[in-house]
C-alpha cells in the first residue's frame, strides 16, 4: 500500500505478454542438401567434413569424409570434382577448391597414420570381392566396416586397378595409392594378388562366401579398323600405360600419334612426352568442346606441349617400316554435331600410333552365372547394384555408368550397403533426401570476399622429362583458408545471426555445436532471422490458424 | 571503420558472431550474457527496426559502462511499445518525462550524478526522429552547446510512426505519409532542403557524432562503446527501418537499412569536434531504385509509370553523399 501518487498496480515485466500469439508463420531450422554433396558420385558429406576442417579439426573432418570414401588422398588428386562444378560459391567469386582440401586431409591422414574405426561386432558373414580396383576396394572397405569378413581376389600383380594401370604417376603418386590401400587392408580386408577368378559361382561356393561383388573393370582395348595396322607400330593405350607402370619403357619413338579424345588419350600423350617423344599429337574426330576428356587435363597437356589435331580421323596405316606414314582424313561436324568425312586427306609422319578408343569388359568369369543380363557388353544391375542373379552384385567400369574412380568408389559403397541389407534379410534403409540448398536461398552479403587458393604446378621442363607429381597440395594455412571459404549452404554454421537480429529476443542460443531454438512464446514471426540467415538454414512455415 | 575487420573467417566480421572467431572478437549481441536491455514481450510491430536498434545500442552501452548507466527516453514508438502501464520491457534504469525534453532531463540526471560524485554512471538519452529532430530539437541543441556529459541516441525511422505515420523533419523527399499523401502533381513529401541532424550536431563541434544502422551491428556496437567512454555531449544517429510506416515486409528491415547505406542515401561516418574522421566505405554499390522499390511509401515513383525525374533527384542526393563522405574510396 506504499504506492506513489496515482499508482495502483505493481510494476511488471513485459515478459508476461506472450507476443507469440501474433504470429502467422514460424521460423523453422532446416538442413538442406548442399549442391556439392548432391553432385558427389561417392555421396560424400562434403559440407559436413568442411565444417570440421574449418575449425582446424582435421582428424574429425577426415573421419566424416571416410564414412563415404576410403581413399581421399586418391580422389583429392584424380577426381574431376563435380562438387566444385555445383558449388554455389562459383556464383560469388570462385568455387571452393574442395578437391584440394580433400587431398590435404587425405595426405594428413597418411602422415599422421590415422586408421579406420573397426566395426563394433562381426556379422559372421563372408563376402567375396573380385577385382582390387576402386570399386572393389571401396566395397571391401564398407563391408568390413559393417562387420563382414571380406576377401578381395585380384588377377593382377598389384592392387589398385585402373588407379595404378590407367592413371599415370604424375597424377597419382604410387606411395599415396599404396598407403590408402594398405589402410584398407589394416582394417582386416584380405587382398589376394595374382589370383584370377575364372568361374565366379564356383569360387564363391568353394570359398564358402555368402555373397559376391564383382568389379573386374574394363581392360579389353577397343580397336579401330586401320588397314595394314597390324604390321605397323600400333599399340593400345592401356598396354602402354601398363608397361610404364611395370617399369618397361615402350618404344614409341620421336613422334607419337594418339587416336582418341578421352582422358586415356591425354594420359598417353602426356606419358609419351615424359618418355622422350618430341612430339605427341592427339588426333580426335570432333572439337575441343566436344572432347570427353576433362578440360583441366586438356589444358595441362597443352601446357606440356602436347599437340591436338581436331576434326580428324586416322585412315590408312602405311607400309611397315622404321618411319611410318599415316593418312588423316579431315572431318566436319553436321548439324547434329556428329563428325562426317569430308574426303580431304593428309599424310602425317609418325613413329608410332597409340589407339585410345575405350575399353570393353572381359565377362568370361561370369559364364557360370545363370540369368545374367547384359547391356552393350556390360553387366546390367538394378538400383541396388545387384545383377539378375541373387547375391551377385557388380559395379565399377563393368556396369553401364560413367567410368571414373569416384563413380567406382560410389558403386562400391552403394553395393556394400545393399549387400549388407541382403545378408541381413532386411530392406535397405533409404535416407530421406533433403531439398537442395540453392544459391537463391543464400544471403551472400555476409560472406567475406575471398578468392580461391591456387595450387602450385610443377615447372614445365620437369613435366616433360619426369613423372613427378604435376599439381602440388595446399599447405595447412591455405587448406584452412580454403575450407573456410565454404558457404555451408543449407546447414547452420552457428554465425549467431538469427540470435542477433531478432527484435524480440526470441532466439535461444543453445551453445557450441547445439545451434539455436526459437522461443515461440515471443516470436512474432517477422521472418528477419530467415531473411538474414547467410546459408538459408531457416524456413518460415505458415501457422495453422 | 571503427573496428578491426577480421579477414577470411568464412564470414569475417559481417555476421553477428561465428563459432570460428575468438570470444573477444564476437559482438555483444552474440553472447548469451548480453543484457537484453529491451526484453521480449514488447509491443513493437513484427520486424521493428527501432526495437532491434535500441537493444543493439543499449546492450553495447551496458557492456561498455559495466552496467552503470541511466537511460532517459523521449516519447515515441520506443517509449510507447515498451512501457504500457504497468509493464516494462526495459532491463536498464530507465525514465521517461515528455516528448520534447529528454535531452534536458538527461542533462539534469548527469548534473545530479556529478553532484553525488558518481562519475562512473553514464547517462544516455534516446528518442525517435520526431522527438529528436522536431520536438526535442531545442533542448538537444542546448545540451550540445553546453557540452553536457550525455550520449544522445536517435533512432531514425523517418516519420511519426506511433501516431499513424505523420511526416517529420527527417522524412525523405517523395515519401508518402499520412500528412504527405501520394496525390497531386508532386505526390509524397516535398523536395525541400532536408534536415540531416548529424551534420547539425557536427556544427556544434561536440566531441563525437556518428551515424549507424541496424544493418551493420559491429559498426554500431563499436560506435556506442566508444561514445559511452567519451565525456561531454555525444550524438549517434541510427537508421532503423519501419515496416509499417515504410510499407515494407517485416523480414526486409535489415535489408532496407543495408540498401540505404549501400546506395549512399544514408552515409555511415564518424565525426570528432565537428570534422568527419572516418566513413564506412560502400561494399556493393546499388542504385537508389533498389532501396525505393521495396517500400510502398515510394510506390508512386514506380506506378503507374516510372517517375525517372524524381528518382534521378534522389539518386543525385545519394551521389552527393558518396562524394561528400568519400564512400567509394
Amino acid at each position: 500500500m506504499d504506492k506513489p501518487f496515482a499508482i495502483t498496480l505493481d510494476p511488471g515485466s513485459s515478459l508476461a505478454n506472450h507476443t507469440g500469439s501474433w504470429r502467422t508463420a514460424r521460423p523453422s531450422y532446416v538442413d538442406h542438401l548442399p549442391p556439392c554433396n548432391q553432385g558427389c558420385p561417392t555421396g560424400e558429406n562434403i559440407q559436413g567434413w568442411l565444417y570440421h576442417a574449418e575449425s582446424g579439426q582435421y582428424e574429425a573432418a577426415w573421419r566424416v569424409l571416410v564414412q563415404d570414401n576410403p581413399m581421399p588422398a586418391v580422389t583429392g588428386r584424380v577426381c574431376y570434382h563435380p562438387c566444385e562444378g555445383a558449388c554455389n560459391r562459383a556464383r560469388l567469386d570462385s568455387a571452393v577448391s574442395i578437391h584440394a582440401v580433400e587431398r590435404f586431409l587425405g595426405d594428413e591422414a597418411i602422415k599422421q597414420n590415422w586408421q579406420f574405426a573397426r566395426p563394433p561386432a562381426m556379422s559372421g558373414k563372408r563376402v567375396l570381392v573380385v577385382g582390387a580396383g576402386p570399386s572393389g576396394l571401396s566395397a571391401a572397405y564398407h563391408l568390413a566396416r559393417l562387420g563382414h569378413a571380406v576377401e578381395v581376389r585380384e588377377a593382377g600383380p598389384m592392387a589398385g586397378g585402373m588407379m595404378r594401370f590407367g592413371i599415370p604417376k604424375y597424377r597419382l603418386p604410387r606411395d599415396v595409392l599404396d598407403a590408402e590401400i594398405r589402410r584398407i587392408e589394416q582394417l582386416g580386408v584380405t587382398i589376394r594378388l595374382n589370383t584370377k577368378v575364372e568361374h565366379l559361382l564356383k569360387a564363391r561356393d568353394e570359398g564358402g562366401f555368402d555373397a559376391a561383388f564383382v568389379a573386374v573393370g574394363a581392360h579389353v582395348s577397343k580397336r579401330a579398323w586401320v588397314p595394314a595396322g597390324e604390321a605397323a607400330r600400333i599399340m593400345d593405350a592401356l598396354s602402354v600405360l601398363r608397361s610404364v607402370e611395370l617399369g618397361e619403357k615402350p618404344l614409341l619413338g620421336r613422334r607419337v600419334l594418339v587416336y582418341g579424345g578421352g582422358n586415356t588419350a591425354i594420359d598417353v600423350a602426356r606419358t609419351a612426352r615424359r618418355l622422350g617423344a618430341e612430339e605427341a599429337v592427339i588426333i580426335y574426330r570432333r572439337t575441343r568442346d566436344r572432347m570427353p576428356a576433362h578440360d583441366s587435363e586438356v589444358q595441362e597437356a597443352l601446357d606440356e606441349g602436347v599437340m591436338f589435331r581436331w576434326l580428324s580421323t586416322i585412315k590408312i596405316g602405311a607400309d611397315a617400316g622404321a618411319h611410318e606414314q599415316f593418312t588423316i582424313e579431315k572431318m566436319a561436324l553436321d548439324e547434329n554435331g556428329f563428325p562426317q568425312p569430308t574426303g580431304e586427306f593428309e599424310q602425317i609422319e609418325a613413329d608410332s600410333l597409340v589407339l585410345a578408343l575405350g575399353q570393353d569388359v572381359d565377362l568370361s568369369l561370369l559364364d557360370d552365372v545363370p540369368g545374367l543380363q547384359l547391356t552393350d557388353g556390360m553387366v546390367s544391375v538394378d538400383s541396388n547394384m545387384m545383377t539378375a542373379c541373387p547375391g551377385i552384385f557388380a559395379g565399377g567400369d563393368m556396369v553401364p555408368a560413367e567410368r571414373t574412380v569416384t563413380v567406382a568408389l560410389g558403386h562400391g559403397k552403394k553395393a556394400a550397403r545393399h549387400i549388407d541389407s541382403w545378408l541381413r534379410g532386411v530392406s535397405p534403409a533409404v535416407a530421406e533426401k533433403h531439398p537442395v540448398a540453392t544459391f537463391e536461398r543464400l544471403n551472400t552479403w555476409y560472406y567475406t570476399d575471398a578468392p580461391r587458393s591456387v595450387q602450385q604446378e610443377l615447372e614445365r621442363v620437369r613435366r616433360e622429362s619426369t613423372f613427378d607429381e604435376v599439381v602440388s597440395g595446399l599447405n595447412a594455412d591455405t587448406a584452412l583458408f580454403e575450407a573456410r571459404r565454404c558457404l555451408s549452404c543449407g546447414n547452420c554454421f552457428e554465425c549467431d545471426n538469427c540470435y542477433g537480429v531478432c527484435p524480440d529476443n526470441a532466439v535461444i542460443k543453445l551453445g557450441p555445436g547445439k545451434r539455436f531454438k526459437i522461443n515461440l512464446d515471443y516470436c512474432k514471426g517477422c521472418g528477419l532471422c530467415a531473411a538474414e540467415c547467410p546459408c538459408g538454414a531457416i524456413e518460415m512455415v505458415p501457422e495453422t490458424i | 571503420m571503427s573496428f578491426q575487420p577480421v579477414r577470411f573467417y568464412q564470414t569475417g566480421t559481417y555476421t553477428v558472431g561465428n563459432r570460428l572467431l575468438d570470444e573477444a572478437q564476437r559482438t555483444v549481441q552474440a553472447t548469451v550474457a548480453r543484457a537484453n536491455s529491451l526484453t521480449s514481450g514488447h509491443r513493437a510491430c513484427q520486424g521493428c527496426g527501432e526495437a532491434l536498434g535500441a537493444r543493439y545500442a543499449m546492450d553495447a552501452a551496458m557492456h561498455a559502462s559495466d552496467r552503470q548507466m541511466v537511460v532517459v527516453n523521449a516519447t515515441g514508438c520506443l517509449e510507447v511499445f515498451s512501457t504500457p502501464y504497468p509493464e516494462t520491457s526495459w532491463q536498464v534504469p530507465w525514465m521517461h518525462s515528455l516528448f520534447g525534453n529528454a535531452p534536458a532531463v538527461a542533462t539534469g540526471v548527469a548534473a545530479a550524478l556529478r553532484v553525488k560524485g558518481r562519475r562512473n554512471v553514464r547517462v544516455i538519452a534516446q528518442g525517435g526522429d520526431g522527438g529528436t529532430t522536431d520536438i526535442g530539437f531545442g533542448c538537444l541543441s542546448g545540451m550540445f552547446e553546453r557540452n553536457d556529459d550525455v550520449l544522445y541516441i536517435c533512432y531514425d525511422n523517418q516519420a511519426y510512426m506511433n501516431t499513424g505515420v505523420q511526416r517529420s523533419s527527417a522524412t525523405p523527399a517523395a515519401a508518402r505519409t499520412a500528412t504527405t499523401p501520394a496525390k497531386g502533381p508532386a505526390p509524397g513529401n516535398e523536395f525541400g532542403q532536408g534536415k540531416f541532424l548529424p551534420e547539425i550536431a557536427m556544427a556544434h563541434r561536440i566531441p563525437y557524432v556518428a551515424t549507424a544502422s541496424v544493418a551493420d551491428l559491429r559498426d554500431l556496437e563499436a560506435k556506442v562503446e566508444e561514445a559511452t567512454h567519451l565525456r561531454g555531449a555525444r550524438y549517434i544517429h541510427v537508421l532503423v527501418p519501419c515496416p509499417l510506416g515504410w510499407g515494407a515486409a517485416s523480414s526486409d528491415t535489415i535489408r532496407l537499412a543495408r540498401l540505404a547505406t549501400e546506395s549512399g542515401l544514408f552515409p555511415i561516418f564518424e565525426a570528432r569536434f565537428g570534422e568527419v574522421s572516418e566513413a564506412r566505405p560502400i561494399r556493393r554499390l546499388v542504385p537508389v531504385n533498389e532501396f525505393l522499390r521495396l517500400q510502398k511509401r515510394f510506390a508512386h515513383l514506380f506506378e503507374p509509370t516510372i517517375d525517372t525525374e524524381r528518382i534521378a533527384v534522389i539518386q543525385a542526393q545519394a551521389d552527393r553523399n558518396i562524394k561528400r563522405y568519400a564512400l567509394l574510396p
